[in-house]
């Protein structure tokens, strides 16, 4: 055997080793049987996590009316592997089920997990859990959480604000905050302020004993996060104005958007026909939410900002303000017109020849708007449209037609401003003139706009010139901000040609052969424009878009009656009907408000 | 007496049952820590404890190969293997995974491999055998440098791959230098250095070099008063108080912000249960909450509500402790222990000095990872990320030990050959 001569330090490793164990063991034994702080909670205790759900944020409108609160409902959950023998009846009495339905809801439990809670019985209400709270602890296994529900003190503004529902395996995705069965904001202001509005949960940790009973917080609450309540926001729109409109447009089909110029606030927002936002909330939802699905009037749809139309004569006026700034027309310009014996397009008014501009818009002249959009497509060179066209298209869309907005309305649609480039591919390039896209002159054809557009152009003339993108955030807290997130847009076209429009849009409403002179006001001038819209389902649409008062106005609107007839006969009297309800507070003219509340557009047709 | 016949007449089977049992108990300890009650099957593969069982199976193949190949194949290719792994080493520098912030894993399909766990036993064999040339000397300056470029090289690769845990490791071989004749004042020494290191960062550097100075004076009474030994004494202290100063430099400078917090938690200077210390505060909560007898197999609710983080890995004593109380920390310490000295018998009845010094190579590495791993759960450690031997859930470190050890049980079944 080699001897070493380091052999014996064996001995001190050893010796490292055994004192290593020694500490270990008695830092142990501290631990474990000496120092009592870590010992807390019997054998057989089980911690539960239990998800503390903020308060979701009210929803005022700009007089601080309240418009969404929220109300307690609770769930019922099961973790069928925690469950034991208890008296059925009594839980299907407490909880109004049939014997049959509770199995099946158990079945389906246990098929979802024997181990993992999963919801029994959604959204019971406050009441009935008075009852069934109580009695709780006689069955093991069955959990509630609170929940909260939606309530609308107002029966109106649904689509606008929105609802909420049970994420999605795509909104969870995209969104780790999210787990299984949480609530989101789907549409309209609950799903634009979703992150505003929802607060941040917190999670309590709760021991409790194998009956299920709470036997505190889990150490002293020292892992609880408390739950964050949402924000309360306040929202441009005016309460009494969307009834009153919500009113005016009950059993017609079409909308109404109202903005305050000055800010490009929503005053209100419109779409007929509309439904009860309290009907989507709770048990009942699913049921109500189906029958409005099929319903074939489409009530779910948001007309004011997806419904797309051909803007018809309210166009009139863009063309107008695009040749006033190119200066191929001027106040004085005259023009012949035909009546219906006009070419290309006829005239439906009888008016003198040749008119002058202010006349032609007083009276929606057809064939005077024809001869501007000839000169605007044909200038400055005659033979190349293209040039001429795509002139106008930047102005049209300068104006806020063809592209979203982008500011807090989820949903709304682009509408559609052609280019150029679908006319060459519908005709061939160079084979198309002014005169193979007419309708274009009388807002026919190809263009289509949205409700939304149309209020947002009336504001456009009521600034003389500019506008900020209409919007619903008003809270005095981001006030200052508003402006900032939407910034004032200018158009392309000079303030001194919106002041000729604005006396021309007078004459419509106070002029001898204006085409709204019925339901001009005494007590404030407004300006406004009619639009009777050829579309292929059935009569013409009815439109009318105004802002009032002439001077400094405060109001803006866009108004469309779908399939009834003339502009100057339903959507011009709802217009000047608004705008004395919001500058006056009343109405007085209860012959007009009376035909209008009682007629049956839908019925009739 | 033929060869084949006494591979396995000689394996020590002591050794190689303390061996399963380890592994046994971590497995049982992995299914306690990771127990899902939607897959309660031990042997279900698509969990850990599942995957934990493929491992295990794959190492007694893994044995059985070792057990195979020729004991002199080790000591002849010691260098290549070496080489090899430090290869690995920088391959993954470059072509690695990154997982959590360390680049040490090569991902192969959905099999990962951390090469840091096979330089453990790389390293030991080049160790073993520089170690055990003929006529070599800890004495020689050169033959120190050369032994610690050894074991620093593998280290440094790997702590540029920012898995400081696994670098640190490496430090185990000072104890197999100190076997082998390294001085004992170096030993000394670096405790010193530690103990220094650890005051500075507790109390103000001005108390303890005032500290330092009156041990001087009183160690001046007791000592023989000639020059040289007063000029030794001036001399260690001024050492001394360079690098306090200079510890409180480098703990501000070099050390990032994660690894400073660390070290002031275990130290008790910073009390922060959500950030830092948090893993160690449910480890101990943990651990404490089980009491003398434990909460009962698969009853620990620390463990099966997930408070301590990488329960199934690095915290896997936390379960031991949980559910089996003291009695069975107790035992796995024991375990753990008798193992060890079970190697050392072995280590030291080796003829060869190859075999004798790869066995304490093989007994330092186990022993920092007993050491460091339940320091940290029970709080004497700082947090740092390396796992407990035979118990932890993983291939690589699994197979890396099981590597480790059997090569050397190899060796010693082969011990009666060597003249």
């Amino acid at each position: 055997m080699i001897t070493h001569p380091y052999t014996n330090r064996k001995f001190i490793i050893f010796f490292i080793i055994i004192l290593v164990g020694i500490v270990f063991i008695f830092r142990l034994f501290y631990l474990q049987v000496l120092y009592n702080k870590y010992k807390f909670s019997a054998e057989n205790n089980v911690i539960r996590y239990i998800t503390q759900y903020p308060s979701r944020g009210l929803i005022y409108d700009h007089n601080g009316e309240l418009l969404v609160y929220n109300e307690a409902a609770y769930d019922l959950l099961v973790v069928p592997h925690q469950v034991h023998a208890f008296d059925t009846n009594d839980l299907c009495n407490l909880l109004n089920i049939s014997t049959d339905e509770f199995c099946n809801r158990y079945e389906k439990a246990k098929k979802y997990s024997m181990y993992k809670p999963s919801v029994f019985l959604k959204q019971i209400s406050r009441e009935d859990y008075a009852f069934l709270g109580e009695k709780l602890y006689k069955f093991p296994g069955f959990y509630v959480q609170a929940r909260t529900l939606r309530k609308y003190p107002f029966p109106i503004a649904a689509h606008l604000l929105g609802y909420i529902g049970e994420v999605t395996m795509d909104e969870i995705e995209y969104d780790s905050y999210y787990k299984s069965r949480d609530y989101i904001g789907k549409s309209g202001i609950e799903k634009f302020f979703e992150k505003t509005l929802r607060g941040e949960k917190g999670i309590k940790v709760k021991v409790v004993d194998v009956f299920n009973r709470e036997m505190g917080n889990f150490h002293d609450g020292d892992y609880d996060i408390s739950a964050i309540a949402g924000s309360n926001i306040t929202i441009s729109l005016d309460v009494q104005l969307q009834a009153y409109g919500e009113q005016l447009m009950k059993n017609k089909k079409g909308s109404i958007v109202a903005i305050e110029p000055a800010s490009g606030e929503i005053l209100s927002l419109i779409t007929s026909p509309s439904y009860d936002p309290n009907i989507l909330v709770g048990r009942i939802r699913s049921h109500n939410y189906n029958l409005l699905l099929n319903d074939s009037l489409k009530p779910l749809m948001n007309r004011a900002i997806m419904g797309t139309y051909s803007p018809g004569s309210t166009f009139k006026i863009v063309n107008v303000l695009i040749g006033l700034q190119e200066n191929i027309l001027s106040p004085q310009t005259l023009y012949s017109c035909d009546g219906p014996e006009s070419r290309p397009i006829k005239c439906t008014h009888y008016h003198v020849t040749p008119l002058d501009l202010k006349e032609a818009i007083q009276q929606s002249c057809n064939s005077y708007l024809w001869k501007v959009f000839r000169s605007i497509i044909t200038h400055p060179d005659p033979n190349d449209p293209v040039m001429g066209y795509n002139v106008w298209y930047n102005h049209v869309l300068n104006l806020g037609f063809g592209k979203k907005f982008n500011t807090d309305i989820p949903f709304e649609l682009n509408g559609n401003i052609p280019e150029s480039r679908l006319y060459d591919s519908i005709y061939r390039k160079n084979h198309w003139t002014a005169l193979t896209i007419r309708s274009l002159a009388i807002g026919q054809g190809e263009i289509l706009v949205t409700p939304l557009q149309l209020a947002n152009f009336a504001a456009i003339i009521a600034n003389r010139g500019y506008y900020y993108p209409p919007h619903f955030l008003k809270s005095t807290k981001y006030k200052s901000n508003t402006l900032l997130y939407y910034p004032r847009q200018v158009t392309s076209i000079e303030p001194k040609h919106y002041e000729f429009i604005v006396d021309a849009m007078l004459e419509v409403v106070e002029g001898e052969h204006g085409t709204a002179r019925w339901y001009k006001l005494d007590s404030v001038h407004f300006c406004g424009k009619t639009g009777t819209v050829e579309n292929p389902h059935g009569k013409d649409h009815s439109m009318f878009i105004a802002f009032a008062p002439k001077d400094n106005p405060t109001i803006a609107l866009s108004v469309i009656v779908e399939n009834a007839g003339y502009g100057a006969t339903w959507a011009a009297p709802i217009a000047s009907l608004l705008i004395e309800k919001y500058l006056k507070g009343k109405v007085k003219r209860h012959w007009l408000e009376d035909r209008m509340l009682n007629s049956d557009l839908i019925s009739s047709n | 007496m033929r060869e084949s016949k006494s591979i396995f007449l000689n394996i020590d089977w002591i050794a190689i049952l303390l061996f399963f049992m380890l592994i046994l108990m971590g497995w049982l300890n992995i299914y306690a820590a990771v127990f899902n009650e939607e897959h309660r099957s031990i042997f279900d593969i698509t969990q850990r404890y599942g995957k934990q069982l493929i491992w295990i199976a794959a190492t007694v193949i893994l044995i059985l190969v070792i057990l195979i190949i020729d004991p002199k194949f080790f000591s002849t290719f010691a260098y290549g293997i070496y080489a090899l792994s430090l290869l690995f080493l920088i391959g993954v520098l470059l072509f690695g995974k990154e997982v959590s912030g360390s680049r040490s894993w090569f991902q192969i399909g959905s099999l990962g491999i951390q090469p840091s766990e096979f330089a453990k036993f790389a390293t030991a064999l080049a160790l073993s055998k520089y170690l055990s040339t003929f006529n070599f000397s800890l004495q020689k300056v050169k033959s120190l440098i050369i032994s610690l470029a050894i074991i620093l090289t593998p280290a440094i690769l790997i702590f540029l791959q920012n898995d400081t845990g696994s670098a640190i490791i490496f430090i185990a071989f000072i104890l197999v230098l100190y076997r082998e004749g390294l001085s004992g004042s170096i030993m000394i020494t670096g405790i010193a250095i530690i103990v220094l290191f650890l005051l500075t960062l507790l109390i103000h550097e001005l108390y303890i070099i005032g500290g330092l100075l009156l041990l001087s004076l009183v160690l001046l009474f007791f000592i023989k008063r000639t020059t040289g030994n007063i000029l030794k004494l001036s001399l260690i202290f001024l050492i001394s108080a360079l690098f306090v100063f200079s510890v409180n430099f480098a703990f501000d400078n070099l050390l990032s912000e994660h690894q400073q917090t660390r070290i002031r938690v275990l130290i008790g200077i910073e009390k922060d249960i959500h950030g830092a210390g948090y893993n160690v505060h449910q480890s101990k909560i943990a651990i404490g909450s089980g009491g003398f007898a434990g909460k009962g197999y698969l009853k620990g609710t620390q463990t099966k509500y997930n408070f301590v983080p990488e329960q199934d890995t690095d915290f896997i004593f936390c379960t031991v402790g949980e559910e089996w109380g003291f009695l069975g920390s107790f035992i796995v310490i024991s375990l753990f222990i008798l193992f060890l000295f079970k190697l050392i018998r072995m280590a030291e009845r080796q003829k060869s000095n190859f075999s004798r010094i790869y066995g304490y190579c093989v007994i330092s590495i186990i022993f920092f990872h007993f050491l460091i791993n339940i320091g940290m759960t029970i709080g004497l450690m700082p947090v740092i990320g390396i796992p407990l031997p035979f118990f932890s859930y993983g291939g690589s470190s699994l197979w890396a030990f099981t590597i480790l050890l059997f090569i050397f049980i190899r060796q010693d079944a082969y011990r009666f050959q060597i003249l």
